[in-house]
């Protein structure tokens, strides 16, 4: 039976981590707005851009010459897995669950016998996947001095993995990141960048082949390509960034509420205990008074 | 309004313009080119330089640094890598903006050479043209 003190003492520290949890929360509530304004600003541009390079890439995906960024090398035997995280915890099963997918992504890949290459964006899912996948890392990209991110980043990022797909390196990249649908819901997703997939444009037909290029169809597209690398991995950073906070935001109110609890149950007990010392002590006086 | 047409500009990270021109002054690729209403459907990439949007509220210069345009029948998008609006560039943009040029130059592969080349001249001519110093004496 723990003394008033100890109960005291107990009741104290509670309410502080409540207060540091009801913190964290309204700044991660903050955070997650300018989050997803800025994912909100980059849609546009996204839409304009894969629409355009639906057309393209349907117009000329057939061809032999089409880019390689497109069609692929023609093999799938090495894998480059681009894992996305967050620099910080705190955020519920976030960085878990992003790790969890990328790992059972990792260990189909190795059991149907492809080279399987990891470089994880954010320390606390290479921390998450060292132990088992540690020896794959060929790479690591450390945001914890980003303040904002910015297309800079993506294009930086961008450049890291096309150099790698020049040198031949590896025939498939794949982008997990956590997609945000809501405060509470954060879906992890796999999403393939090279060879490039684009939605078919809606068949609007004779509207979409009357496009003249300039230079040429595929001068076009050779430029675009990297571009849209570098687009998707800014759109999955911007996602994966409101993810976070969304993550921590319910995470940290979960913390809260629960430390609400606690604080009821331990103040009952506190007065529980108290009120029992008062009842001892009057009966030790009474008892002591009628003995006499 | 008579002979306008829908324009939007996009970057990555924002909507700089949307809404209604009478005349759009692209820096593309192939040399610049003034897209107005009815111009036949057009993509084209776009090379560093000052787009020149006049609208009814006058005419505004952007400084874009690549991406490409889109012209259809009805409407005209502009989707540029970095765009600014032409009184927000300072120096220090041309700086990196050369810079990064530079680097790119140094590290393309051989068939990529005259392009990254030509990049780094529009960066130049861009600089000039816009009264900044391109700050680049050794090409």
């Amino acid at each position: 039976m723990p003394s008033l003190k100890d109960l005291k003492n107990r009741i104290s520290s509670v309410k502080s981590t409540r207060k540091i949890t009801k913190a964290m929360q309204m700044v991660a509530a903050a955070k997650l707005r300018r989050a997803q304004d800025a994912a909100e600003a980059a849609r546009p541009y996204a839409e304009r851009f894969n629409a355009v390079m639906g057309q393209l890439a349907a117009s000329v995906g057939g061809s032999d010459t089409a880019p390689l960024l497109l069609k692929g090398t023609g093999k799938d035997d090495v894998h480059l897995l681009v894992v996305m995280t967050s620099e910080r915890g705190l955020c519920g099963g976030f960085n878990a669950n992003i790790a969890k997918l990328a790992r059972q992504h990792a260990r189909d890949l190795t059991q149907k016998g492809k080279t399987v290459k990891i470089i994880t964006v954010g320390k606390k899912g290479r921390e998450a996947m060292k132990r088992d996948l540690g020896e794959l890392f060929i790479g690591h990209v450390d945001l914890s001095d980003v303040k904002r991110i910015g297309y800079g980043t993506a294009t930086d990022i961008a450049k890291d993995v096309l150099g790698k797909f020049d040198a031949g390196e590896f025939d498939v990249a794949t982008i997990f990141y956590s997609k945000f649908v809501n405060v509470v819901t954060q879906t992890p997703t796999a999403l393939q960048v090279i060879p490039a997939k684009f939605d078919a444009p809606e068949e609007t037909g004779a509207a979409s082949a009357l496009y003249e290029y300039e230079p040429s169809e595929e001068e076009v597209l050779a430029d675009l390509l990297p571009r849209g690398v570098a687009t998707q991995i800014f759109a999955a950073l911007l996602e994966n960034a409101a993810s976070e906070q969304g993550a921590r935001m319910s995470a940290m109110d979960n913390a809260t509420r629960n430390a609400g609890e606690m604080i009821d149950k331990l103040t009952i007990e506190y007065n529980r205990s108290r009120q029992a010392v008062i009842t001892n002590e009057l009966i030790e006086i009474i008892s002591g008074a009628e003995a006499l | 309004m008579a002979n306008t047409t829908q324009f939007d500009l996009v970057s990555p990270e924002r909507k700089l313009v949307s809404g209604p021109v009478t005349a759009v002054e692209i820096p593309a690729a192939a040399g610049d080119l003034t897209a107005m209403q009815g111009h036949s459907p057009l993509i084209t990439t776009l090379r560093p330089g000052v787009l020149k949007v006049s609208g009814p509220d006058g005419e505004q210069e952007y400084v874009v640094t690549g991406g490409f345009a889109e012209i259809s029948g009805d409407s005209i998008s502009v989707l540029a890598e970095t765009a600014l609006p032409k009184g927000e560039v300072t120096q220090g943009h041309i700086d990196d903006w050369v810079a990064q040029a530079h680097a790119a130059k140094q590290d393309a592969p051989e068939h990529l050479t005259e392009a990254a080349t030509k990049l780094l001249a529009d960066m130049v001519a861009l600089g000039t043209h816009i009264g900044l110093d391109p700050n680049q004496p050794s090409i």
